[in-house]
């Protein structure tokens, strides 16, 4: 059995060698590169001045073929599980229904449980295995560039930092776990719909949306985000703004500032500036934001009011806890879906 | 010796549609045995409980003893070509033998090549490049290579030329000589099986018509042909399987296991076709008394 | 060895039909005693026909005491027939003769000769078989 599931996925087996070994080439060559970059940014001895120098680093890449890589690589392995559920797992079981053969192949001296858990089991071990070698290798090239953003503090305008929802899903453990899950949603689509073409379909939707639920709705409280307070100051705040409704200079409009909370590498939540009251400020605008009046003065007058800003935020420390438990939960449904296709395959459905 | 297939009451339903009902039959092993009925009879339905593809609605099938596909030790032992013959169109021959040695400890790899050869099928070719006989004796080949006590095909031969379908038969045939298979064979046409089978099923609007050793139902089958009356004055141990009226002959069809005595009758006796032919119900013209008669023998 | 040969159209059983070409080729000098006769697995491959259609006309042949099976070996002709028959052969033929100028006589063609003689021969043969 083992041997007739790798002589049917020779081929798919074939391209996925053939891109690890381009990627890892261009990987190869590049890398040495960019460590070296980073060393003589000073980056990898500085104590103090880190934050000048990692900015510096970062705006100096933007334009060369490295910035061109690190975001071609997150989108690689954004579709590398999309792509091995779509073509590996949605065929696996519904291309034998469609050509018939699984009567051939549910013949022979073989249990059907046996028969799709080995196919179920080789196939999505090499899924995994294959997601596994592109994070690594991908992770371990952006190296230079994940710790140079986690130096940075603030919003770094490339990319974002690796607890950032983006790049966030392209490092570490992660993608393994995307994988098993997108290969078991492929292949029980298949079971279920039994033609192969619907099923990568279902597939591909089904994957999309829950990978855009998971970070939106689920990542954030997989472990409970931090909440921080600290007082306003208009000097360092990130925005201020009036939302002019009708009259430019009136002293009725609403107002919304949002100040700078500075944890380097964090995962901002939700950022609010609340009164002393407790409650959203929401100005009015007032006197000295509106009308002639200087920024110094709006400043002056906002730093008066004595607000403060709240945070939550997941701090960059819990980076390989939730990456864990991400992939733990992932992996878990996979094994679940994989129950299901071999308790589905046995039912006499013919 | 235990019954290659034996069916009790057994059913299958679809949603409303029974694909099969009231299946009650006992097929010996040793033989080859032709299942034969109009497509939508169920031939493929039964087929597909004996091997474990489908689970019964009602009642139960066993095979050689055991339930279908309950392991792979029964497994083993039963040989089955599907409809249509399928096999992996992107894998070559000697791929689809190595599949086979892989899958069954009973592999028998020296019969399968030799097969092969004999029949002058490439190794290399691939299974979707053979010729429509030649997928059919593959799919054969991998059937009998694992040495099986039974053989099921599902009309192996139906979409086969002429030399195609000989050169299966006679595959088939040699090769329950030689290893003393028995075979179950369904098929639509009557003609194919006439010179293979020596038992018989037929199977109409879902239901077993007729079972019995080919050489005996014909003997007792008796076409019998006189003026005409009314079939329910027969004696008793001749049963009514049609009758058929003009306004001044009848012609009956009975079973006896007498032979028939009386001098008023001229009596014929019927070949596997009209055998065949006559339960499946296709008497033309009066219809209603024909069909009267063998709802009461059901 | 004798190599069989079916009509499917004579309307007469294939086991009948494999006897018959036994007892023909007897008859000419084809087949002598101690002679094997085709394997059971040779005569159903060649002429794809069911196996116990042929074991059926072997043992056939052998409660005739025309041949006898040997377990394991194949199954043997233990008796000839072409000494006997030859001087049958001559007087038959001489006997025919002379029916086939009466049914001239009587204004039959050859079409119909054929007719009775088929229909007379094939009566025969069922009635032995039963």
């Amino acid at each position: 059995m083992m041997w007739l599931t790798w002589r049917q996925f020779r081929w798919q087996a074939v391209t996925a060698a053939a891109v690890l070994a381009v990627l890892a080439i261009a990987l190869a060559a590049t890398g040495i590169g960019l460590s070296t970059r980073f060393d003589q940014a000073g980056l990898s001895t500085c104590h103090s001045a880190c934050s000048s120098l990692a900015t510096n680093f970062v705006r100096d890449l933007r334009g060369t073929p490295y910035a061109a890589l690190f975001f071609g690589c997150i989108i690689l392995l954004y579709l590398a599980p999309a792509l091995m559920g779509i073509f590996w797992g949605a065929p696996l079981i519904a291309r034998e229904f469609e050509a018939g053969t699984h009567r051939l192949a549910w013949n022979q001296s073989i249990t059907r449980a046996r028969w799709s858990a080995v196919k179920l089991g080789l196939i999505g071990l090499a899924a995994v295995a294959t997601a596994g070698l592109l994070s690594l290798m991908i992770t371990w090239w952006a190296g230079p560039i994940d710790r140079a953003l986690n130096l940075v503090g603030g919003s770094p305008s490339f990319g974002g930092t690796r607890m950032s929802p983006v790049v966030f899903a392209a490092r570490g453990v992660a993608p393994l776990g995307y994988a098993a899950f997108a290969f078991a949603l492929g292949v029980t689509a298949g079971v279920l719909i039994r033609r192969t073409l619907p099923a990568m379909a279902i597939t591909l939707v089904i994957f999309a949306g829950v990978q855009f639920l998971v970070p939106n709705f689920v990542r954030p409280h997989l472990l409970p985000p931090v909440q921080a307070t600290a007082p306003f100051n208009a000097n360092t705040a990130n925005e201020i703004m009036i939302s002019a409704q009708g009259n430019a200079n009136s002293t009725d409009n609403t107002m919304t500032v949002v100040g700078d909370f500075s944890q380097p590498g964090a995962w901002m939540l939700s950022n609010k500036t609340i009164t002393p009251a407790g409650k959203a400020f929401t100005g009015p605008a007032g006197t000295a934001c509106t009308g002639n009046s200087t920024p110094q003065q709006c400043g002056n007058w906002l730093d008066s009011q004595h607000l403060r800003q709240q945070v939550t935020y997941q701090p960059a420390s819990r980076f390989w806890p939730l990456q864990l438990i991400e992939t733990g939960i992932y992996l878990i449904l996979a094994a679940g879906l994989g129950l299901l296709c071999t308790w589905q395959v046995r039912r006499r459905r013919a | 010796m235990t019954a290659a297939i034996e069916a009790l009451g057994l059913g299958k339903r679809y949603g409303r549609r029974w694909a099969l009902s009231d299946c009650t039959l006992s097929i010996p092993a040793g033989r080859v045995t032709g299942l034969v009925g109009p497509n939508g009879a169920g031939k493929t339905t039964l087929i597909n409980l004996a091997t474990g593809m489908l689970a019964p609605t009602t009642g139960s099938i066993t095979v050689l003893g055991s339930k279908p596909a309950s392991g792979p030790e029964q497994l083993a032992k039963v040989g089955y070509v599907a409809q249509d013959t399928p096999t992996y169109a992107g894998l070559t021959v000697e791929d689809h033998l190595r599949f086979g040695a892989h899958m069954n400890p009973g592999w028998d790899a020296a019969l399968a090549h030799k097969r092969m050869s004999q029949l002058g099928i490439d190794p290399k070719q691939k299974a979707g490049k053979l010729s429509g006989g030649q997928r059919a004796q593959l799919a054969l080949t991998l059937a009998i290579a694992k040495r099986p006590e039974l053989l099921i095909l599902d009309e192996p031969i139906a979409s086969l030329d002429p030399l195609a379908r000989r050169e299966f038969l006679q595959v088939l045939m040699e090769t329950t000589a030689e290893h003393e298979i028995s075979v179950v064979m369904s098929s639509h046409l009557v003609a194919d099986l006439e010179r293979v089978t020596d038992y018989l099923i037929v199977l109409m609007s879902s239901r077993v018509q007729v079972t019995g050793d080919i050489d005996e139902l014909l003997a007792t089958h008796y076409l019998l042909s006189g003026a005409r009356r009314d079939p329910a004055a027969l004696p008793a141990g001749q049963q009514v399987i049609s009758a058929r009226h003009t306004d001044r002959q009848s012609t009956i069809l009975v079973r006896s296991t007498e032979p028939i005595l009386d001098p008023t009758w001229s009596v014929s006796q019927l070949d596997l076709e009209d055998l065949v032919l006559a339960y499946m119900g296709n008497t033309t013209a009066s219809v209603e008394t024909g069909h009267k008669i063998m709802e009461e023998q059901r | 060895m004798i190599e069989f040969h079916l009509d499917g159209r004579s309307g007469v059983a294939p086991y009948l039909q494999l006897i018959q070409q036994v007892r023909q080729s007897l008859r000419l000098g084809l087949l002598r005693e101690g002679d094997q006769l085709p394997t059971v697995k040779d005569v159903s491959g060649l002429l794809a026909i069911n196996p116990n259609t042929v074991l059926k006309a072997y043992r056939e042949l052998e409660y005739e005491g025309l041949a006898a099976a040997r377990p394991g070996v194949g199954t043997f002709v233990t008796k000839t027939l072409s000494s006997d028959s030859i001087a049958a052969y001559t007087e038959l033929s001489l006997d025919l003769e002379g029916w086939l100028s009466k049914a001239r006589a009587a204004g039959l063609d050859d079409e119909s000769i054929g007719a009775i003689f088929q229909r007379t021969i094939r009566t025969a043969v069922q009635e032995e078989a039963l």
